[in-house]
């Protein structure tokens, strides 16, 4: 019913809390360009917090591997992240679901 | 506070197991989950697990959201400046853990729009204590002491939920949660302590009505909840309805007599032998009627982020035709 | 019923309360928004917006008490004036969202708000009162974002879809006019440019102008021709919508007299 098509993007974001640390994964939001998406994520992830690093990537230019299922490295259609919905363009005929 | 609407999922999602291959993915995946190991997004996990994960983790997500507003009804007539920040940065922080959990669900392979559409809809249910009015300033105190005091036992358990990216979500969730509960007390207790006696009042009239829709929070007691059982054994639920309202009870009891309220049950009392206070009956025939759609405010609550989200459309569809504009701009350069 | 207070007549703190009271009135629109954003990230953004708009009214009030000499605190500054004695612009209290404004009204308010306080946080990071200095060291980041964010927002719209661009006009038509008494400059100005308090808010025009236009320009919007209209809001006199806002804002300080919070 829903056409996700005209959803925003989906954004996984990383963020180092202070000079020192890694960069955190910390979990996801929607924003529709890279630069509100940056925003977003340090308005929702960090409250602005000042010397917080943030990354956002959008979730489907994300690769993926996972150790212990080693015949999913050989099924391209499962290198992304999780099954979101949107990360898979199904033809227009089918792509309500 | 959302395994409220677990309890109430269809069981008839089950389907027979296919092949040998899926029977031994099963196997090991109870073997995880006995040992008290995490599932991540992409482990295989039985379609039930994903399906009930979807619903309590997307209702959760929606109970925050619309959780926003019963609150928001009162930043603009809050008393004074001090009370009016906290109270913005309390709902702030409600859309925040919308977000966290709506994130969670979307790794198991649902989309916000989608998850959005079946809260419009009418589909996915959202906690049954938001379609209460707050009908007074002292009403925003008592949310944040007996509605948040009740989420964060829910929840503190949720931390240990074994699908990962929803116990992580949780954690950020509990951390922020205890601001909370402490900022609804103290508005109540500077009230009672040195306030009038018409602001005495007015906490007890909220205490009065907002009780026992709290003990409902918990969901129906043990023996009508079919559905917690499998639920425990998949560690998405570990503490029971009843075991969870006992121990909010025994809490609140507490801190009430530290506040000056009563609580509008002449059947508590403190039960020496059982070392729990006995409380009265709780009425689920009211329950029953909120959940079903008939509570003072589930229209308005509905209609309102109806409203939001049609009234928006325009406004995120702007911004992805800018998002594009921009990338052909760039492509073509 | 709790009686309202008085201020005293002095032009200092008439033009402090001008600052002050831009910020809690526009506050307290934005934060109709709570809730009802067009998606929940947005929300979050606007809510941070209102609360570091109430944060700079409280360091401000809190101030124009002490200068009062009659020790009033911030709650009674923002809860209990007559409406003539409120010093905000006109823009901040127009209808918003409850009255059925839309998001391209809201980003515009804002750009128009925030890039004029923006210049003037910017130019009271050199006041002669320590205290003032002081508040505009924190606010100037804050009024930044908030500008950066509605630029960007009335750039998306305005460039975005034939609907949201045709909302970004119908909003200037509206908005624009309420633009010119953010400079009308009188003797609060000329004794704040003295005293070393502050800039004249006339002084701010030629940025601020500078400013919209270059971001109307890149949003494919063009700014209305000036007009003639002159709101006094700073002077006092106000537009029917602030007596109903005030009636809602003051309610319970107004009703639970010696109430405490």
């Amino acid at each position: 019913m829903s056409n996700t098509q005209n959803e925003w993007p989906l954004w996984e974001v990383f963020v180092r809390p202070k000079a020192g640390l890694d960069h955190k994964h910390c979990g996801s939001l929607h924003a529709p360009d890279p630069k509100m998406a940056l925003q977003m994520a340090r308005e929702v992830y960090t409250r602005r917090l000042e010397g917080t690093s943030v990354w956002v990537v959008r979730s489907d230019q994300i690769v993926a591997s996972d150790p212990a299922d080693k015949d999913m490295l050989f099924d391209p259609a499962e290198d992304k992240v999780y099954r979101h919905p949107t990360f898979y363009e199904l033809p227009e005929a089918v792509n309500h679901m | 506070m959302y395994t409220q609407m677990m309890d109430m999922a269809p069981a008839d999602e089950r389907k027979p197991l296919r092949s040998a291959e899926e029977h031994e993915l099963e196997t090991r995946f109870d073997a995880r989950i006995d040992e008290g190991g995490f599932i991540e997004a992409k482990d295989w996990m039985p379609e039930h697990y994903r399906k009930t994960l979807v619903r309590q983790i997307s209702q959760h997500a929606h109970s925050e959201i619309v959780g926003m507003l019963p609150e928001g009804n009162w930043v603009t007539r809050a008393p004074t400046l001090k009370r009016k920040a906290i109270l913005l940065a309390k709902i702030q922080d409600e859309g925040g853990h919308g977000l966290y959990l709506y994130a969670a669900a979307e790794t198991l392979g649902t989309s916000r729009d989608q998850m959005v559409d079946a809260l419009h809809s009418g589909k996915a249910k959202y906690s049954s204590i938001f379609n209460y009015p707050t009908l007074n300033w002292a009403d925003v105190g008592v949310v944040g002491w007996l509605v948040d005091g009740a989420a964060i036992m829910n929840q503190i358990p949720l931390c240990r939920c074994s699908y990962a990216p929803y116990a992580r979500a949780m954690i950020r969730v509990c951390k922020e949660e205890s601001f909370h509960q402490r900022q609804g007390f103290d508005a109540l207790n500077v009230m009672m302590r040195e306030g009038t006696d018409a602001q005495r009042a007015m906490v007890q009239d909220a205490v009065n009505r907002w009780w026992w829709p709290s003990l409902m929070m918990f969901g129906p007691p043990d023996a009508e909840s079919p559905n917690s059982a499998q639920s425990m054994r998949w560690g998405i639920k570990r503490i029971s309805n009843d075991d969870l309202r006992q121990k909010f009870i025994d809490a609140t009891a507490e801190q009430a007599k530290v506040l000056g309220v009563t609580l509008p049950d002449p059947l508590l009392k403190w039960n020496a032998q059982r070392e729990h206070y006995d409380f009265g009956p709780i009425d689920w025939s009211e329950f029953w009627r909120v959940v079903g759609g008939e509570g003072a405010c589930n229209r308005e609550r509905l209609a309102d982020r109806v409203s939001a989200w049609d009234n928006g459309a325009w406004v995120r569809d702007a911004a992805l035709a800018h998002a594009r504009k921009q990338q052909t701009q760039a492509q073509a350069a | 019923m709790t009686p309202s207070i008085q201020i005293p007549a002095d032009l200092r703190l008439r033009y402090l309360l001008r600052l002050a009271d831009a910020c809690l009135i526009h506050a307290q629109r934005q934060s109709e928004w709570c809730g009802h954003g067009p998606i929940i990230e947005e929300d979050m953004a606007l809510t941070n917006m209102s609360l570091d708009l109430i944060g700079q009214a409280r360091a401000v009030l809190t101030h124009v008490g002490q200068l009062s000499g009659k020790g009033y605190d911030e709650d009674q500054l923002a809860f209990l004036r007559e409406e003539r004695d409120y010093l905000n612009p006109t823009l901040v209290e127009l209808p918003g969202r409850k009255a059925g404004r839309d998001f391209a009204d809201a980003m515009l308010r804002n750009l128009m708000v925030a890039t004029w306080m923006h210049l003037w946080w910017q130019r009271l990071q050199a006041s002669g009162d320590t205290e003032v200095a002081a508040i505009a060291g924190k606010a100037v980041k804050e009024a930044r974002y908030h500008r950066e964010h509605a630029s960007d927002w009335v750039i998306r719209l305005g460039d975005g879809s034939d609907e949201s661009a045709r909302r970004m006009r119908d909003a200037l038509a509206r908005l624009w006019p309420y633009g010119t008494e953010l400079f009308a400059a009188d003797e609060a100005d000329a004794a704040a440019v003295a005293s070393g308090l502050g800039p004249s808010r006339a002084d701010l025009q030629p940025d601020w102008t500078a400013a919209m236009l270059a971001v109307l320009a890149e949003a494919k919007l063009a700014a209305p021709a000036p007009s003639k209209f002159v709101p006094t809001g700073s002077q006092g006199v106000h537009s029917e919508h602030l007596g109903y806002m005030l009636a809602e804002m003051q309610y319970l300080q107004r009703a639970y007299p010696g109430g405490k919070w």
